[in-house]
């Protein structure tokens, strides 16, 4: 069983609790983009084995969407994070360091 | 290869079973090949087998890391049906029934299969409204189906609840060329074959690279060593993905668990596949006697062939109001599979950005019933580099294009 910290109201909930939402941090494209970049934005997915950054919406609690850190190969999580940034933040990138050293990194 | 008969149960009955041969060969990899695939499972020997029956080309090698039919063909629910909403669909998956329908002749392999019929069971009147636009289009496709009312589902079935309380059933959309197969022996009809045809099936051997030049593809690096190629097909469902990083581009794809349990054996008790989308169930029973059940997909990115418990939880609980004979059933074996499912929940048979590989993918949740169509199609697609009439409509293309082939809104549930 899957279970997530929101980030927002710090409850510890599992996976009926909250609904997934596909991969994070994808490159939004809109009016005037190319058709392979708006392909690439709607569709494309990484979709590893390994460190996954991934949406999620605390949908039987506060309602609000969050973000993730997840290894789709263990699920091991490695933390959630606010909804509110471009990138995962410095402490999410050290915690999958320390447990995953040789990661790629964010591609 | 010595052919499977009346005789040949004869002969070796006289002499201790001691003469049966080996069903396939286990070679070592030869250093260059005209066409590898890369993953036997059925969709993977499948194309083989038609490569070489269908095109002549024979100098071929299936890859697998595992054992041959242990991914998802040997993990599935092994439900067979063509009804299907939109066109391109019903054709490929009605060249699948129809290969089934003499696929153990084809093959000298009994793969049992069981065209016992199959209802999908109408519980809201909004799947009813579906279900009958699905038998009209399937009159139109040429897709033998037909809508049948509630005393009919219950003659048919009846340990069928058909009053509810929750859910009544209101009808049924009713295949009757749907049914079963056993899903080990589609997989080891098809390598028998293709080991006999010359072929070299790898097992134990992941492919850990794929090789470019200019643009083409120049071979793969595996566990066993490097193998050249000329064709390269990446035919590996859940890891599809993972293939393709290797190559260098994306599909549109998201791997997730789907699980399935069977029950203890029971006596016959019912005759014909089940499946009731809308509580996310279905059930039919083995020749063991065992009720086979699987439900929905979890919601998240997963590698590990492991579910998620509430499902099971959710799919039994539906299902004992469905048929309440089942309620002191207990469970025997439960496992899990990883689904490769694409926005439209139809699959992909494409040329790629890389010349020479070819991807069949994106079966998701139902393409045990479409093996033989697929490596039929796929096949087709490999020896001439552009699709065949079966395989046009599933290239990646259509994301771009906006070309939809939604079978999403159609089934709801896609086995
Ligand atoms: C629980 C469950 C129930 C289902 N029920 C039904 C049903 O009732 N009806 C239906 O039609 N469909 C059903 N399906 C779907 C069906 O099982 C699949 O669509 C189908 O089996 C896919 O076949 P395949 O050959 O593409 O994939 P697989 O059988 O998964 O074969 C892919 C192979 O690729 C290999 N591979 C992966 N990576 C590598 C690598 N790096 N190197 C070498 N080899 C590799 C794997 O080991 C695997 O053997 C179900 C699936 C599941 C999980
Ligand atoms: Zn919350």
């Amino acid at each position: 069983m899957l279970i997530l910290t929101c980030p927002y109201c710090g409850i510890r909930a599992e996976e009926t609790e909250l609904h997934a939402g596909g991969e994070a941090h994808l490159k939004r494209f809109g009016p005037g983009a190319s058709d392979a970049e708006f392909e690439t934005y709607l569709f494309a997915r990484k979709n590893p084995k390994g460190v996954h950054f991934e949406r999620w919406r605390h949908s039987a609690g506060c309602g609000k969407w969050f973000l993730a850190a997840r290894c789709t190969a263990t699920l091991e999580v490695f933390g959630t994070y606010s909804a509110q940034t471009t990138q995962p933040p410095k402490h999410i990138l050290d915690a999958i360091k320390a447990k995953r050293p040789n990661w790629e990194g964010l591609v | 290869m010595r052919k499977y008969s009346i005789f040949a149960v004869a002969r070796e009955a006289m002499r201790y079973h001691a003469g049966w041969e080996k069903a396939w060969r286990s070679p070592v990899p030869k250093k260059k090949y005209k066409a590898v695939i890369i993953g036997a499972g059925g969709h993977g020997l499948a194309t083989a087998y038609y490569l070489g029956k269908v095109h002549g080309i024979t100098d071929v090698a299936i890859v697998e890391k595992g054992w041959l039919g242990g991914g998802n063909t040997g993990r599935n629910t092994t439900i067979i049906r063509s009804n299907y909403l939109q066109d391109a669909s019903a054709a490929i998956f009605d060249k699948a029934l129809q290969l089934y329908e003499g696929l153990s002749q084809d093959l000298n392999y009994n793969v049992m299969f069981s065209p016992r019929g199959l209802l999908m069971l109408a519980q809201s009147e909004h799947e009813m409204r579906g279900y009958k636009r699905t038998v009209y289009a399937n009159d139109l496709q040429g897709v033998s189906t037909r809508w049948i009312d509630r005393d009919e589902v219950r003659a048919l079935v009846p340990i069928i609840n058909i009053d509810g309380p929750r859910y009544p059933v209101l009808g049924a959309l009713y295949q009757e060329r749907g049914g079963t197969a056993r899903h080990d022996a589609v997989a080891w009809g098809y390598a028998r074959a293709c080991s006999a045809m010359g072929m070299d099936i790898i097992q134990q051997c992941e492919v850990t690279g794929i090789r470019t030049q200019n643009g083409t593809v120049a071979g793969i690096d595996t566990t066993k060593g490097a193998i050249e190629c000329e064709t390269l097909s990446i035919v590996t469902a859940g890891h599809s993905s993972v293939l393709a990083d290797m190559a260098g581009f994306r599909l549109p794809l998201e791997s997730v668990a789907l699980q399935a349990w069977v029950s203890e054996p029971v006596k016959p008790c019912m005759d014909m596949v089940v499946m009731a989308n809308l509580v996310h169930g279905y059930m039919s029973q083995s020749d063991k006697g065992e009720m086979v059940i699987g439900g929905g997909t979890d919601g998240f990115n997963n590698y590990t062939q492991r579910g998620s418990w509430h499902h099971v939880e959710e799919t039994t609980r539906a299902l004992v109001e469905t048929f309440p004979i089942i309620s002191r059933l207990k469970m025997l074996r439960q496992w899990g599979g990883i689904v490769d499912m694409t926005g439209d929940r139809s699959p992909i048979l494409s040329a790629t950005p890389i010349k020479n590989v070819f991807v069949n993918c994106g079966w998701g949740t139902g393409g045990f019933k479409a093996i033989p169509g697929s490596g039929w199609a796929m096949a087709e697609l490999v020896a001439r580099g552009t699709p065949g009439p079966l395989a046009a409509d599933f290239g990646l293309n259509r994301f771009r294009e906006g070309r939809f082939i939604d079978e999403s809104v159609a089934a709801g549930v896609a086995h």
